[in-house]
C-alpha cells in the first residue's frame, strides 16, 4: 500500500508535507527499479531547490540517475544516515531513507503533483 | 570496398536530426586554415624503402650530445629491467581489465602503481594514471570545483606554461573562470608564488590554488604556508610535484595537499621525444568519488585468496555517462607499470641517490658556472634540481651553443618575458663533471668569440 499522507511526482519522488516543511524521498517502485543502492550525493542545508529541477544524485550497482525535487524551497535537513547507510532507501524507502527536509517556498506546488491513487495507476502498483 | 555501414539514406537521416545540411557543417568550428583540403600522396612503395626514407628522415633528428634541458622532462637513469617487462606480451594489450577473472596480472600491476603513488606522496588514494601530468593537473582543477561548489580556480604563474594553457583548454568548456597569481620574478625576486597575491586573489570563490613544487624555476615554494592561506579560504590545495623530488622533500599528503598531481615520465619513461607520458593523480579517501579515472581495489575471491578488480565504477563513464567524473580522462597502463618497475628496481634508497646526485649536480652546476664568471643564480629562493641563471646575452648564446649540441637548458624569456638573459638548467643523476665542464667551456668559447 502507498502511503496516503504524501504527494507523488512522476519521477518517482514523495514529498510528506508537515506544518510548512516538507520531507522528500524515492518511491519503492523506483528503488526497486535502481536495485542496490551505493551512494547518494545529498544538497547541501541552506540550498534551495526547484521544483522538478534536479538537488542530488542517486548511484545502485546498475546506474545512476538524478534526483528530481517535487516542490520548491530551502533545505533544512538531510538524512546523514544515508551517507553511511544508503541502502536505508531500499529497505525503507517510504520512511527511515528519506532524503531531505525542506522549507516549502510555494506550498501550492504540490497540487501538481498525484495522490497515491493515481501514482500507484501511473506505476501499476496498488 | 568500404567499411563504412551507414547508407547516404542513413546519412541523410541523421543530418535531419542534429539539423545540419551535410556532413562538412559538421566541421564548421574547425578553421579552414587547418583542414586537410587533399591528400598528395606520394607512389607506393617497397618495405626497403620505406625502412630507407625513415632513415634517412631520422638521420635529420639533431640529438644533442649534452642536454641541461629539463622544465619538465627529465632524462634519467632507467635500468634495463623496467624494459623488460613493459615488454612482456602479457601486459601489451589494449584491453581494460574489467573482467578480473582475465586480468589479475594488470589489476595487480595498477594496484602495485597506486600503492607506490600513495607512498610516495602520503596520499590516501591514487588512480590508475592519466594522459600527462598536464592533463591530470587540470583534471585536479575540475574536481576542486566539484568538491566546493565553486567556480574558480587559482593557479601559481610559477606553474609550467604548457600545464597552465591544458588548464584554461580544459576549463574553458564548463566555464570555469582560471585567475592566474603572480609569481615574484623581479630584479631582486625570490623566483616564489607571490603570498601577497595569494591572500588577495583566494577568497570563498575559489576552488583551489594550484601550485608547482619544485615551481618551473626548480625553486622550492613555501608549501605549507600556502597550503594555510588556502585553506584559509575553503578552498583546496593541488600541488603538482616531481615525483622523485618525494624521496628527499616532504610528502604532499604532509604539508596539507588535499590533490596530488604529477607527471610521470621521470619515473622510468624515456624521453622520446616528448611522449607517451603518464599522469599521476592522488587524493583524500573523502573525495575519492570525484577522483576520475580508473581504480583498483584489493578484494578476496569466494574461495578467501587476494584478488584485484576495478572498482567504484560508477564514476566512470559506463555507468555514470554523463555524469561521470570525468569523460575525458585516459589512463596509460603500460606507462604506470614502467613507472611501477621503475620504483620497484631502485626502491626507496635508490630512488633517494637519483634525488639526492641531481639536487649536487645543481649546486655543482651553479658553482662551476660562477667559478668562471659565466652565470650566477636568478632567484634568492633555495632551488632542487634545477636552476634559473643569468647569462648576458642568454637567448643568443643558447642557439649559438645548440649548433655544437649543446642545449644549455630553456630560454626562459619566451614564456616570462620579464626574465631576459635567464636559461633554466637541470641536472640530473645522469649529469656528469664532463659535460658540466663542457657547458662551462662553450659558454665561455661563446663569450670571447661573441
Amino acid at each position: 500500500m502507498l502511503p496516503t499522507d504524501r504527494r507523488y511526482s512522476k519521477e518517482h519522488e514523495w514529498i510528506r508535507p508537515e506544518s510548512g516543511e516538507g520531507v522528500i524521498g524515492l518511491t519503492r517502485f523506483a528503488v526497486d527499479e535502481l536495485g542496490d543502492i551505493v551512494y547518494v550525493e545529498l544538497p547541501a542545508v541552506g540550498s534551495t531547490v526547484s521544483q522538478f529541477a534536479s538537488f542530488g544524485v542517486v548511484e545502485s550497482v546498475k546506474a545512476v540517475s538524478d534526483l528530481f525535487a517535487p516542490a520548491s524551497g530551502e533545505v533544512v535537513a538531510v538524512n546523514e544516515a544515508l551517507r553511511t547507510s544508503p541502502e536505508l532507501m531500499n529497505t525503507d524507502p517510504h520512511d527511515a531513507g528519506w532524503l531531505c527536509r525542506i522549507r516549502l517556498t510555494a506550498p501550492a506546488e504540490l497540487d501538481a503533483l498525484l495522490d497515491a491513487a493515481a501514482y500507484g495507476e501511473l506505476t501499476g502498483v496498488e | 570496398m568500404t567499411y563504412s555501414p551507414h547508407t547516404d539514406a542513413d546519412r541523410a537521416a541523421m543530418l535531419a536530426v542534429i539539423g545540419v545540411d551535410s556532413v562538412d557543417d559538421l566541421f564548421a568550428d574547425i578553421p579552414p586554415s587547418v583542414r586537410a583540403s587533399r591528400f598528395d600522396l606520394p607512389p607506393p612503395l617497397t618495405e626497403q624503402e620505406v625502412r630507407a626514407e625513415m632513415m634517412r628522415l631520422a638521420g635529420r633528428n639533431r640529438i644533442p650530445e649534452v642536454s641541461f634541458l629539463g622544465a619538465g622532462a627529465y632524462r634519467r637513469l632507467i635500468p634495463a629491467v623496467v624494459d623488460e617487462v613493459v615488454a612482456r606480451a602479457e601486459f601489451a594489450t589494449a584491453y581494460t581489465p574489467y573482467q578480473p577473472e582475465v586480468s589479475q596480472g594488470t589489476l595487480q600491476s595498477i594496484y602495485e602503481f597506486q600503492s607506490l603513488i600513495c607512498e610516495l606522496t602520503a596520499m590516501e588514494v591514487a588512480s590508475a594514471s592519466h594522459y600527462d601530468g598536464a592533463t591530470a593537473t587540470a583534471e585536479g582543477a575540475l574536481m576542486a570545483c566539484r568538491l566546493t561548489g565553486r567556480d574558480r580556480v587559482a593557479v601559481s604563474r610559477a606553474v609550467h606554461p604548457q600545464v597552465r594553457r591544458v588548464l584554461a583548454t580544459y576549463c574553458s568548456g564548463p566555464g570555469i573562470q582560471v585567475v592566474e597569481v603572480d609569481a615574484d620574478l623581479g630584479e631582486d625576486g625570490t623566483g616564489l608564488t607571490d603570498a601577497d597575491a595569494v591572500s588577495r586573489l583566494v577568497d570563498d570563490s575559489v576552488a583551489c590554488l594550484i601550485v608547482q613544487q619544485p615551481n618551473m624555476f626548480g625553486n622550492l615554494e613555501p608549501v605549507a604556508d600556502l597550503a594555510d592561506a588556502t585553506h584559509a579560504a575553503g578552498a583546496l590545495f593541488v600541488t603538482l610535484v616531481d615525483p622523485v623530488s618525494l624521496a628527499v622533500l616532504e610528502a604532499p599528503g604532509r604539508y596539507g595537499s588535499d590533490i596530488v598531481t604529477a607527471e610521470g615520465q621521470p619515473l622510468g619513461i624515456p624521453l622520446a621525444f616528448g611522449g607517451p607520458y603518464l599522469g599521476i593523480m592522488a587524493a583524500r579517501m573523502d573525495a575519492v568519488r570525484q577522483l576520475p579515472g580508473r581504480l583498483v581495489g584489493a578484494t578476496r575471491d569466494s574461495a578467501g585468496r587476494r584478488g584485484y578488480v576495478l572498482t567504484l565504477q560508477a564514476r566512470e563513464q559506463h555507468i555514470r555517462r554523463e555524469k561521470a567524473a570525468s569523460n575525458i580522462c585516459t589512463n596509460q597502463a603500460l606507462c604506470a607499470l614502467a613507472a611501477t618497475a621503475y620504483l620497484a628496481a631502485l626502491g626507496p634508497e635508490g630512488l633517494r641517490e637519483a634525488a639526492e646526485r641531481s639536487v649536487g649536480q645543481a649546486r655543482h652546476l651553479v658553482a662551476a658556472l660562477g667559478r668562471a664568471g659565466m652565470a650566477t643564480p636568478r632567484f634568492s629562493a633555495p632551488y632542487f634540481s634545477e636552476v634559473a641563471v643569468r647569462v648576458p646575452d642568454g637567448a643568443r648564446r643558447h642557439a649559438a651553443l645548440v649548433q655544437e649540441g649543446i642545449v644549455a637548458g630553456l630560454v626562459l624569456e619566451t614564456e616570462y618575458p620579464e626574465l631576459a638573459d635567464t636559461l633554466l638548467l637541470s641536472a640530473t643523476e645522469l649529469t656528469t663533471d664532463v659535460e658540466i665542464e663542457r657547458l662551462v667551456h662553450a659558454l665561455a668559447g661563446e663569450a670571447s668569440a661573441g
